[in-house]
């Protein structure tokens, strides 16, 4: 159970406590309400560039990391499709610091046009090594392409293109800034040995004067129901071909979830999992193959990737693959194999929980989903998850017209 | 309004005194040490099974690493499905890892499932027969993944470079190749394993909220074992007599890994804790002088990185890095560069206090949780230094002065002692 104090300064800033004594560190998490899907589809990859100019100085302080070290702290922040999160730790007796910091620039940035330069060329080589300097490093660009025609899930939070990202303007800059940067959109959580009336004090002192901001009003387009399979074959040299197939699934606040979670695990999370022993054991058609999907706050993808065996044919693999899916859609999963599942979340969870880091960011992200007090109700609603539920979603997530399969072939 | 030009007030983290929270040791009945760790609030368990079976053991390549990865593959009556699904019932995880001198068994599970999964690691250290077809399936896989891997620069640098600074056929510079798998044979394997595993001495450390007749358990399911104590073998290093290296990986690549790296001392040498502090300077942290140039100034990489290699035998000071092809040179130069300051000026007193500070507040996060402390002391046990290491460490990092850092940058930054290596 993670107990936490909660209020709300007049501008609109949404401040968690989360004490925890036995901890000599103090966590500010400050997210915000804004990631790659806000995102104008012909400046894509804004949100996460944006990110590194936040570490470029604010209207006050000229350097962002120094003064954190050497009040003996460390922070790092990431970007996401749906929001973008920053967080620092530091000891305890330098809390007012991670203030300072953290309040400066949610007032304003430097928009200096040096730091914009420079970020612009990481954010490309960052882009290279991960994405384009890769074998298979381009198949989520592709998949997310061929899966959503209107939703801005159709690009990944790096941009869809290196020009983009190149293109960035100082104004643009500005703008992004004062549209999502603000008090009213964020949530401030502060954990560690901290206590609540301290804390009061000090997001008065420091966040109480920044301006509200317009409340952010998201009205993305609405994906539409797919409505026959999509198939896609690329070739490129890799030396092995990869088979990537994605469905439409239920999003995040959706009731659904957590049976899609579960159902995600009994097919491809460990070494018992269904899929690894029937197509990488029992039948050695894949080298190696996992099922996932990325808790996303819009419908998301339930996907599942593998790497071939060499001389597999696609269509072999394939079938071998819709067995294990018609049999997940036919017969429920037995009590010991659905227990299984639930044992293994629980303590997921209660690995997460041991860093104060991590409770202090999950607060965040119940807090932003609707209600931090959902996070202790999470593991009661994977326990309440039945089979038949689970074989629910299993028959309307598998459905041949709800499909996306990418070919990702070697080409010779 | 606060006045925001004016940075609060701090605590110099210099001024903590940390301690290091006291291990607790006991012996089972047939000489295995255990090492504890008892704290946290979580009801949680990490224990962890150190064997002498890492690579420096074995006489063909890729033994050590495949009897490691088998373990859990098959045992007298059970098939690795049996003991897959033995331990994820339970929510837990039992990962091996095969390093250099040791090799390793880890199981991280609630602490009320633990007396359900001590026979399963029981059986896996004494009953696993390494079955055929299982290595078939993994060799098949590894040697499939290699090709991947191989399409990668980091990854082709990552072997290179370690084969430069200690030889071929050093343990630590060593690498795997479609050839070595097809050489294993499973009669190899089980000797390795009746030798390293089945008779051999493990070390045992447990952390988290341990729950009280844990010790009797230990002792119950593995202090009846042969327990054999083994000393391990020290190889020659034989270090390449080239420098500088330039190799076309990928003809479309649009990035060069860069290693730059030498040999070091290992941590019994008196330079090896101040060289901790002088590397935090160049590239051991995000305001490291490396960062802020190459990345924060000119944009050339997303990252770059110096750190002294974690070794036992030996270690070795590196620099890594991915830069833009085009700028791979201009990288080279300008870490070449940065050492040169380090020799020619001392270390303002404004940036080392920062370093100092920097370092004991990661120190003192670092302390914070049972798995941390517990990795920690592993890291003091394995390397054959007792706490006093920890306090040294600490009062280097407060008092050691600018002087003696440019000195050190004198002896060990020189251009002339690093091999370079770029993969593109």
């Amino acid at each position: 159970m993670i107990q936490f104090d909660r209020f709300t300064l007049s501008n609109g800033l949404r401040v968690l406590v989360h004490p925890d004594s036995s901890t000599p560190m103090a966590v500010v998490n400050v997210l915000y309400n804004v990631g790659a899907r806000d995102e104008d589809p012909s400046h894509t990859g804004f949100a996460h560039l944006f990110e590194h100019l936040m570490f470029g100085g604010s209207v006050n302080i000229p350097e962002y990391d120094e003064p954190l070290q050497m009040a003996g702290g460390e922070n790092n922040a990431y970007t996401t499709n749906d929001l973008t999160n920053y967080y620092i730790q530091l000891p305890a007796d330098n809390l007012e610091t991670a203030f300072w910091l953290e309040s400066d620039r949610m007032l304003s940035l430097a928009f200096s046009e040096k730091s914009l330069a420079t970020q612009r060329k990481v954010v490309c080589e960052e882009f290279k090594e991960n994405y384009l300097n890769k074998p298979y490093g381009d198949s989520w660009h592709k998949m997310r392409e061929l899966a959503y025609q209107v939703h801005p899930y159709r690009w990944m939070t790096i941009g869809k293109e290196l020009s983009h990202i190149e293109k960035a303007t100082l104004q643009q800059v500005r703008s992004f800034f004062y549209k999502h940067y603000t008090p009213c959109n964020a949530i401030l959580v502060v954990a560690g040995a901290v206590d609540t009336e301290r804390v009061k004090q000090l997001a008065e002192k420091w966040f109480g004067d920044i301006p509200s901001g317009t409340l952010y009003e998201r009205n993305l387009p609405v994906e539409p129901v797919q409505t026959a399979a999509r198939q896609l074959t690329v070739k490129a040299p890799v030396p092995l071909d990869m088979l990537c197939k994605t469905w439409h699934m239920v999003g995040r606040k959706d009731r659904a979830y957590h049976a899609v979670d579960l159902l995600t695990d009994i097919l491809g999370s460990g070494a018992s999992s269904r899929l690894y022993h029937a197509l990488v054991k029992e039948q050695p058609l894949f080298s190696s193959i996992d099922c996932y999907h990325f808790g996303s706050n819009d419908p998301g993808l339930l996907t599942i990737e593998g790497k071939l065996v060499k001389g597999v044919s696609m269509e072999k693999a394939e079938a071998a693959l819709q067995v294990q899916l018609q049999k997940v859609i036919e017969e429920k999963v037995t009590d010991n194999e659905l227990q299984k599942v639930k044992n293994k979340t629980e303590s997921m969870i209660a690995f997460e929980d041991m860093s104060v880091m991590s409770r202090a960011s999950s607060l965040a992200y119940y807090e932003w989903l609707g209600d931090a007090t959902e996070m202790n109700q999470e593991l009661g609603k994977y326990e309440a998850v039945s089979s038949a539920s689970i074989r629910e979603q299993a028959r309307s997530i598998f459905r041949e017209e709800n499909g996306n399969t990418l070919y990702y072939l070697a080409s010779k | 309004m606060p006045n925001r030009t004016q940075p609060p007030p701090i605590v110099d983290a210099v001024a903590y005194q940390l301690t290091l929270r006291p291990l607790e040791r006991a012996t089972l009945d047939n000489g295995i040490p255990v090492y504890m760790m008892n704290a946290g609030a979580e009801d949680v368990l990490q224990l962890e099974w150190l064997y002498p079976a890492g690579n420096s053991f074995e006489s063909q390549n890729l033994v050590a690493a495949t009897a490691n990865f088998l373990l859990r593959n098959g045992t007298r009556t059970k098939n690795a499905l049996q003991i897959n699904e033995a331990v994820d019932y339970f929510g837990a995880y039992l990962n091996r890892s095969c390093y250099n001198e040791q090799a390793s068994l880890v199981l991280h599970c609630m602490a009320k499932h633990i007396d359900s999964l001590l026979p399963i690691v029981r059986e896996v250290v004494t009953e696993s027969v390494l079955p055929e077809d299982e290595l078939q399936l993994y060799c098949q896989n590894m040697k499939q993944r290699l090709e991947v891997n191989l399409h990668k620069a980091d990854f082709v640098a990552g072997r290179l470079i370690d084969t430069y600074l200690f030889g071929a056929d050093h343990p630590y510079g060593k690498f795997s190749s479609a050839e070595a798998f097809d050489a294993l044979e499973r009669s190899t394997l089980l000797r390795f394993y009746e030798t390293h595993y089945q008779q051999a001495q493990p070390l045992l450390f447990v952390a988290g909220k341990i729950p009280t007749g844990l010790l009797g358990q230990l002792n119950r399911f593995f202090g009846d074992l042969p327990a054999t104590p083994l000393n391990c073998p020290i190889h020659p290093i034989v270090p390449a007599s080239t420098k500088k290296y330039r190799i076309d990986n990928d003809k479309q690549g649009m990035q060069g890994a860069i290693r730059m790296a030498r040999l070091f001392p290992n941590r019994h040498h008196p330079d090896f804790i101040p060289a901790q502090l002088l590397n935090a300077v160049l590239g051991g942290f995000f305001g490291s002088r490396l960062m802020s140039n190459i990345r924060e100034d000119k944009g050339y990489t997303y990252g770059i990185h110096s750190y002294l290699m974690n070794l036992q035998q030996q270690s070795a000071w590196m620099i890594s890095t991915e830069a833009g092809k085009e700028v791979t040179e201009a990288t080279i130069t300008e870490v070449y560069r940065e050492m040169e300051r380090l020799r020619n000026e001392p270390v303002g007193e404004e940036e080392l206090l920062l370093v100092r500070n920097y370092m004991m507040g990661g120190l003192l996060g670092d302390l914070d949780g049972p798995f941390q402390l517990m990795g920690r002391w592993k890291n003091l046990i394995l390397h054959g230094v007792d706490e006093g290491y920890f306090y040294k460490t600490i009062d280097t990092i407060k008092h050691f002065s600018a002087a003696n850092l440019q000195e050190l940058a004198q002896r060990y930054l020189r251009p002339e002692d690093f091999y370079e290596l770029v993969v593109i």
